[in-house]
């Protein structure tokens, strides 16, 4: 049987605000265990909790970049539940009436286009953590990450498998980025997501039974989970047993999941309006404020990629995977504005495949875009060629200077003077007379014979365009 | 001086005729003397109150003095206060030591006042007797058989026997009236966001709501002017502008419609308590009062309501008190969950027990719409009931409580008549307006009875009007209990 796999992501972005989002305390990670912590977050008796006006607006960033709807009234609500590094013994969070309700986000695929709704997105504060090494038996709790603000997004089950969902995650990754609400540090776990995984019959209208895998917070793990919990459930159907509801987690070490609570397990956290804060009222006037303030989308700086620079929308889609990206590309432009094509081609092949290479963002790159289409201009007015160019890119990153210097110094310039390179020909053509009358009696393949030689005796550096000129008129004889 | 207004306590402090060192060493003393019988007190710090009281001395000979500067008030022991034992009654938190202010505490710091100390009271505020208090009753000072109420009962018991010129109270479902009502004292608990909750121990946090108990409404008027105002600490506070209380209390009544509920004078009201309750309303007609019958249809819901509504967030404002990062811990456990039992089966009291578990139950799945959502409806009719009856009257008058001062044991075994001493002002809570307790006579025993005062939102300042008046043609206010005159 051919089945079909169904995914629903739920992901937590971390809101890049200075302080939580009930208390005045710093957000900043890192620093040592618990220094981060006030009153508030720490739950002393008779602590309240009081908004952070930037979170709400980071979230109603989101919700206007995705088309939703801002409630305009929308309520905090308390999960209850006991665990060590919960100290309230409740988290606020939002579940009746969340701050953004519907939406969509486009994502690229290899051959097309989807549209990913979302159910909502919702304000919540994250909650401390457990630290069970080194404690010689005891468990350690760290509060400075409790009261750190989250958007917790979440996608109907429109992914069909692991791409989908990847290119999914991906593409909200970029787009809270673009909107500067969240740092997007997976590492530090800024960015997670939880994955609902089922699995189907192709062509069957009904969903299966779902089981969530909690905290995956790398793209890689994204897709291994996925890939595994699919592949899992599938097993389990073929041998005629059936799918039990239940969250799971996903162990990296091993690439496999494993059952964490069963449905019936699962707690009943009692959700009710929390007492302490009032509805949240969002005026029209705030909402518009925001609207205003919003940066160019990434799905409409594609459009304009494509129909300004005349590149594909393939292309356009990885070059605006991130507001860096698209800013190097666009400053290249702006200094060689007559190549976009040649700008985006060596942006997305070397660029991207050293970066890649030394494990580096674009804003670390050596090369800066002023550099760039500096190299580039001299494969377009014909002091050097496409092939050099790359000998005089890897100088470039290794820190020779730019691109005239690194020419200059290493004497790569393109033999373009006509006399000189006739004199090259002359001689390999003399060389050569058995391959003459050969091609001259019809075996055209040996044109790229003689070109190879020029090529060699030149060490690259002929003009290829006068080369084929050259080498055309002499064998015609 | 035990039975000097603060007004007068005031000029004898701006006139140097006593000192706040003075005022709080022979208070001090007074406590030492009479504490071990009314247990009105569970923590007295003799040389912090009397450094305050030399700074308070201090800025009096600078020139800067508020009115209050130098007065000793005790504090409930909800309140944090920075380097304070803030226990709320219980074992939970019997080791905690505050550290920092609630913003009442600020306030009344700013205003130079000196903290006498911390009063007993029901456990996290729960109860009607100051029976559950985990550091034992207190006493009625006027029958030390019988109780002072709850769950304030230490400041009201401190109060009446002059062990403090005032206190503070805080009033969930009349914690603050029916004790000022058993002790003979006056007690106002104001509308709902007028005295910030922040750094007040929550019980239930849409009904808490502080304020002051004190001899009389003058005083109450002077103590509301400092303990309320906006606090951008808690998002429940109102932003509206700093009130004088007292600006309007020599206002004549004349003309004043007095709203009669008659669900409030309806059967299970003691007659003794009716008796005094219907001297006091004569007393009010004679000052040019008018009363007209009103109806409060949903009185009788109130009870249910309010013991869905409290507990369920009690269960949850509780769960902190975990025994992970301060208050009391089991000491032997086998793992988390052993801890987390232990600790909360050994740290909390019954009365407390039974509300989270009622609250638990109440939020849970499958009964949340039935108990919850009903009771957050029946909650919006109550508060109907009085915005109808403000039609038709200025205040609302009525018994605070259906009984005297009930002796210790009488109902703790009772739950159920236990809470309907609360009957009255529980109603007031769930509607979040304001509503005062002032003494206006004996009943059977000898035991005070209580009038209650219900005003629409943000009328502090003509109830305490109202109450000022009488208290200006009668002396019910001005009464010591037998034995306590010196």
């Amino acid at each position: 049987m051919e089945w079909e796999i169904v995914v629903g992501l739920e992901v937590h972005a971390q809101l890049s605000t200075q302080s939580k989002i009930f208390s005045g305390a710093a957000t900043a990670f890192g620093a040592a265990p618990n220094v981060q912590a006030c009153a508030v977050d720490i739950a002393l008796p008779g602590v309240l909790p009081v908004l952070n006006r930037a979170a709400v607006e980071k979230a109603m960033r989101f919700g206007l970049a995705v088309g939703a709807t801002i409630s305009r009234r929308s309520v905090f609500a308390r999960k209850n539940y006991f665990y060590p590094d919960l100290p309230k013994g409740y988290q606020i969070s939002q579940y009746e009436l969340p701050v953004v309700s519907g939406g969509a986000v486009t994502i690229q695929l290899k051959d097309r286009e989807k549209t990913v709704r979302l159910v909502r997105a919702h304000l919540e504060e994250d909650a401390g953590k457990s630290l069970h090494e080194d404690f010689h038996g005891l468990s350690g709790i760290d509060l400075n990450r409790a009261g750190t603000p989250l958007l917790e997004i979440v996608s109907e089950p429109d992914l069909r498998g692991s791409q989908e969902a990847v290119a999914y995650a991906k593409a909200l990754h970029s787009l809270v980025r673009y909107l500067d609400i969240c740092d997007g540090n997976m590492q530090e776990g800024s960015f997670r997501c939880d994955a609902n995984v089922s699995v189907r019959p192709v062509g069957s209208g009904v969903l299966g039974t779902r089981c969530e895998i909690k905290n995956l917070n790398s793209f890689r793990f994204l897709e291994k989970a996925i890939e595994y919990e699919a592949a899992r459930q599938i097993a389990i159907i073929e041998d005629g047993g059936t799918i039990l509801q239940e969250t799971r987690l996903f162990d990296a070490d091993k690439g496999e999941t494993r059952s964490m609570r069963s449905k019936e397990e699962a707690q009943d956290y009692r959700y009710f309006p929390d007492p302490d804060l009032l509805p949240l009222a969002v005026s029209e006037e705030w909402v518009e404020e925001v609207r205003r303030s919003l940066p160019e989308l990434p799905d409409a700086k594609r459009a304009r990629f494509v129909s300004a620079y005349g590149i594909s929308p393939y292309d356009a889609g990885v070059l605006t995977s991130s507001r860096e990206l698209s800013a190097y590309f666009e400053d290249t432009v702006a200094a060689l504005p007559s190549e976009p094509k040649l700008c985006a081609n060596w942006i997305m092949g070397e660029l991207a495949g050293y970066l890649n290479r030394d494990s580096r963002e674009i804003d670390q790159t050596p090369i800066s875009s002023r550099a760039l289409a500096g190299l580039l201009s001299r494969i377009v007015d014909g002091t050097i060629s496409g092939k050099i160019a790359k000998e005089v890119f890897e100088a470039m990153w290794a820190g020779a200077g730019d691109a005239d210097g690194v020419i200059e110094a290493k004497g790569l310039r393109q033999i373009s003077d006509t006399g000189e390179l006739e004199a090259v020909v002359d001689g390999i053509l003399a060389a050569n007379p058995a391959q003459v009358a050969d091609y001259r009696a019809g075996r055209d393949k040996l044109f790229a014979f003689f070109v190879g030689q020029v090529m060699k005796q030149t060490k690259g550096k002929a003009n290829p365009a006068q080369v084929n000129d050259i080498l055309r008129k002499k064998l015609v004889g | 001086m035990l039975n000097a207004s603060l007004k007068e306590l005031a000029g004898l402090l701006a006139t140097k005729q006593v000192s706040s060192v003075e005022l709080t060493r022979f208070l001090l003393d007074r406590i030492a003397r009479l504490n071990p019988t009314y247990n009105a007190f569970v923590t007295v710090r003799e040389e912090t109150s009397l450094a305050q009281a030399r700074s308070a001395d201090e800025r009096r000979a600078r020139g800067e003095a508020h009115l209050l500067t130098g007065i000793p008030v005790a504090q409930k022991d909800i309140f944090c206060a920075k380097g304070w034992p803030t226990t709320c009654g219980s074992r939970m938190l019997s080791n905690f030591v505050a550290p920092y202010d609630a913003e009442i505490i600020r306030r009344f710091d700013a205003a130079g006042v000196v903290n006498l100390g911390k009063t007993n009271m029901d456990e996290f505020a729960m109860g009607s007797s100051n029976e559950t208090s985990f550091f034992g009753p207190v006493r009625n000072p006027w029958d030390p058989g019988a109780v002072p109420g709850g769950s304030s009962g230490g400041s009201a018991a401190a109060v009446a026997a002059r062990l403090a010129p005032a206190a503070t109270g805080t009033d969930t479902g009349g914690s603050i009236r029916q004790p000022a009502a058993l002790c003979g004292i006056s007690g106002i608990k104001p509308t709902y966001g007028v005295v910030s909750r922040f750094g007040m121990i929550a019980f239930a946090s849409s009904l808490d709501q502080a304020g002051p108990m004190a001899k009389s409404a003058e005083d109450l008027a002077l103590l509301l002017g400092i303990m309320g105002g906006f606090d951008p600490r808690d998002s429940t506070s109102l932003e509206r502008p700093e009130e004088d209380y007292s600006r309007g209390l020599t206002v004549p009544l004349a003309g004043l419609r007095i709203g009669l509920p008659r669900q409030y004078f309806a059967e299970g009201v003691n007659a003794d308590v009716v008796r005094v309750i219907e001297e006091a309303l004569t007393e009010f007609r004679r000052l040019g009062c008018e009363t007209v019958e009103i109806d409060l249809p949903n009185t009788r819901l109130s009870i249910p309501v309010y013991y869905v509504l409290a507990p369920a967030e009690a269960s949850s404002n509780l769960a902190r008190y975990d025994g992970v990062r301060y208050g009391y811990r089991t000491p032997q456990y086998a793992d988390l969950m052993d801890m987390y039992e232990k600790t909360r089966a050994e740290g909390f009291g019954a009365e407390v027990k039974r509300r989270i578990l009622i609250g638990t139950y109440v939020l849970s799945h499958g009964y949340y719409d039935a108990y919850y959502l009903q009771a957050q409806k029946l909650r919006r009719l109550i508060a109907r009931d009085f915005s109808e009856a403000f039609k038709t009257c200025d205040v609302i008058m009525g018994p605070t409580s259906p009984t005297t001062a009930f002796n210790l044991g009488e109902k703790s075994g009772d739950p159920v008549q236990m809470y309907l001493s609360d009957i009255f002002t529980i109603a007031v809570n769930l509607a979040g307006l304001p509503g005062l307790s002032l003494p206006v006579g004996f009943g059977d025993r000898g035991h005070p009875v209580g009038l209650q005062i219900i005003g629409n939102y943000f009328a502090e300042a003509r109830m305490l009007n109202v109450a000022y008046q009488y208290q200006q043609v009668t002396d019910w206010h001005k009464r010591t209990p037998p034995g306590l005159e010196v």
